[in-house]
């Protein structure tokens, strides 16, 4: 692990650490009350979910464009994480939406989009674990594909019903509770980013592995 | 440009020709998507008479059901006798050999629509006779939409393992937009009044879908399928 | 953009028109998209009794962000020492070929 890689592995750990105090500081909510706490981990759980999609998809077009085989390492590592994350955002939700809207689950357009995203890199890390040889370039294109189609979802659903809270509601948060927010947002990048470098380079490690192995047997 | 349609004929007409020998194919993709419906029907309905508005449902589940059955078999045929690398060896640009393959799929699975738009009416009560001219620019737009993103992940399936299973895993969450707008632009036309502009605006909204991710396809046929 | 660049310079013209074109098309039809329904009821209008508690569902919340992310970071933890084991193993192994044939240890 590089020195830059621990040193931002530390801080995240820290941060995550003093989380639960600064949360607990943050006043409650008029109308929710504590329940509106999961949003300080539910927030920045469904931008690093989203980033990481965005992260995953260019990584598979110059890993298939223009030919860069880091790229590959980069991309299996991003939708990885792009699963946890997507994991992290669809468990949070619900459990907040189940007393502030009475429903464990509704259609809306950014739950159905980000289910979606969720499922296409589900099927993605199912692609490149039981796919064979070969799945590499077609895990790039379906990811591409991937990046492209959250769009699509978004616009057909949003033409049917939409209950979820408008973006504008974190320009409109009083300090008490914008602080907590924005501390865990960055925290969270930052455990981003060190997770995303440290499951790249397991990858690249693995090709290493595989090319030693092969120079090996000839 | 002629080059290019030249050759996507020349896979459709081979196509057709293998198929017509034995009809293997439609008649099984066919009986197939007739038991489809079958079983929602035993599923919906209650008191001997079907759910009402299940029409539009069904009948896009059992076009998606039959179309991936459709896709993988169809790249299977290739993958025996090993014809689909003999066609990317060949001189042809490879885009053109994605357009004729979809082009065949496409004709199959127009085949077995015509069987299941008047099964499900027939079952269901839908009025498919209202405007049948939308009906099938609807389900044509769904279609392509489909197929177009089915054809790429079966051809980049063939040689994989686990293809049977991967490809509905891929295939399917990539094309929730079309099935959400076959569905809701069919349902509109299907109503006792047909509301025209929601249906139009869903047939718009198939149309740019199909554009673009004819284009993505278009696009990474050739690096995906290079070695 | 080099696949775009590679494309029959006719059939990359008449994608991107068509494209165009149907997004065109399509814009005026977004006055006829339907209506969202207005009829949800927000919950903080529900009797106090109906209440939900918040505290299991705050905790469970957290509490399987946590989980899943020490699993997570334990699990990469452990795939990353077996693979530079692996490295390591695989890089001595080639070594001592070179040094028996330069005749330095």
């Amino acid at each position: 692990m590089t020195r830059p890689t621990l040193y931002m592995l530390a801080l995240a750990a820290g941060m995550f650490a003093m989380a639960p105090w600064i949360i607990n500081a943050a006043p409650n909510e008029a109308t929710m009350g504590l329940v509106y706490k999961i949003y300080f981990f539910h927030m920045p759980s469904a931008w690093m979910f989203l980033i990481s999609a965005l992260v995953a998809g260019v990584a598979s077009a110059r890993f298939l464009f223009f030919k860069k085989a880091t790229a590959d390492g980069w991309a299996v590592a991003a939708a990885e994480l792009t699963v946890l994350f997507g994991s992290f955002t669809l468990v949070t939700g619900p459990l907040w939406a189940r007393k502030a809207w009475g429903v464990w689950w509704q259609w809306d357009p950014r739950l159905t989009s980000s289910l979606v995203l969720f499922l296409m890199f589900v099927a993605y890390l199912l692609l490149r674990r039981f796919g064979g040889p070969g799945s590499d370039k077609l895990g790039a294109g379906m990811a591409i594909f991937s990046m492209f189609n959250v769009v699509f979802v978004w616009v057909s659903v949003n033409y049917w019903r939409t209950i979820h809270p408008p973006t504008t509601v974190v320009p409109t948060l009083p300090v008490e509770m914008g602080i907590p927010l924005w501390y865990c947002v960055t925290a969270f990048t930052l455990l981003y980013i060190v997770l995303l470098r440290l499951r790249a380079r397991l990858e690249h490690q693995r090709t290493r592995v595989d090319a030693l192995y092969l120079a090996e047997e000839s | 440009m002629s080059a290019f349609f030249r050759i996507v004929w020349i896979v459709v007409k081979k196509d057709i020709t293998v198929e017509v020998r034995s009809l293997e194919l439609l008649s099984t993709t066919i009986f197939f998507a007739i038991t489809v419906v079958l079983m929602f029907s035993f599923g919906l309905v209650v008191e001997g008479r079907a759910v009402p508005d299940v029409a539009p449902a069904i009948l896009w589940i059992a076009i998606a059901f039959s179309g991936t059955l459709a896709l993988g078999r169809t790249f299977e045929r290739e993958r025996q006798n090993d014809t689909l690398r003999a066609l990317l060896l060949a001189p042809a640009d490879r885009p053109a050999i994605y357009v004729g393959k979809l082009t065949g799929i496409l004709l199959l699975l127009a085949l077995v629509e015509l069987v299941l738009v008047p099964l499900v009416g027939l079952l269901f009560n839908a009025p498919i006779f209202a405007h049948p001219a939308r009906l099938a620019l609807a389900l044509m737009a769904g279609s392509v939409g489909f197929c177009a993103v089915g054809t790429l992940f079966a051809a980049m399936l063939v040689r994989a393992r686990s293809r049977d299973v991967l490809l509905p895993i891929m295939l399917y969450p990539m094309t929730v937009p079309v099935m959400i707008a076959g569905v809701r632009g069919t349902a509109a036309l299907l109503q006792p009044e047909p509301e025209l502009a929601i249906a139009q605006f869903w047939l718009a909204l198939l149309a740019t879908f199909d554009v673009v991710f004819l284009t993505l396809a278009l696009w990474t046929f050739d690096p995906v399928m290079t070695d | 953009m080099r696949r775009l660049r590679e494309m029959p310079g006719r059939l990359k013209a008449a994608s991107i028109g068509v494209m165009l074109g149907l997004l065109l098309f399509a814009s005026p039809n977004v006055n006829a998209q339907p209506q969202p329904p207005k009829d949800f009821v927000a919950v903080d209008e529900t009797a106090p009794g109906e209440q939900i508690p918040a505290i299991p569902l705050v905790a469970t919340a957290y509490g399987f962000i946590w989980v899943v992310l020490m699993g997570y970071v334990w699990s990469l933890g452990r795939r990353l020492r077996k693979v530079e084991g692996e490295l390591a193993e695989l890089e001595s192994r080639r070594k001592p070929p070179f040094a028996e044939a330069t005749g330095c240890k």
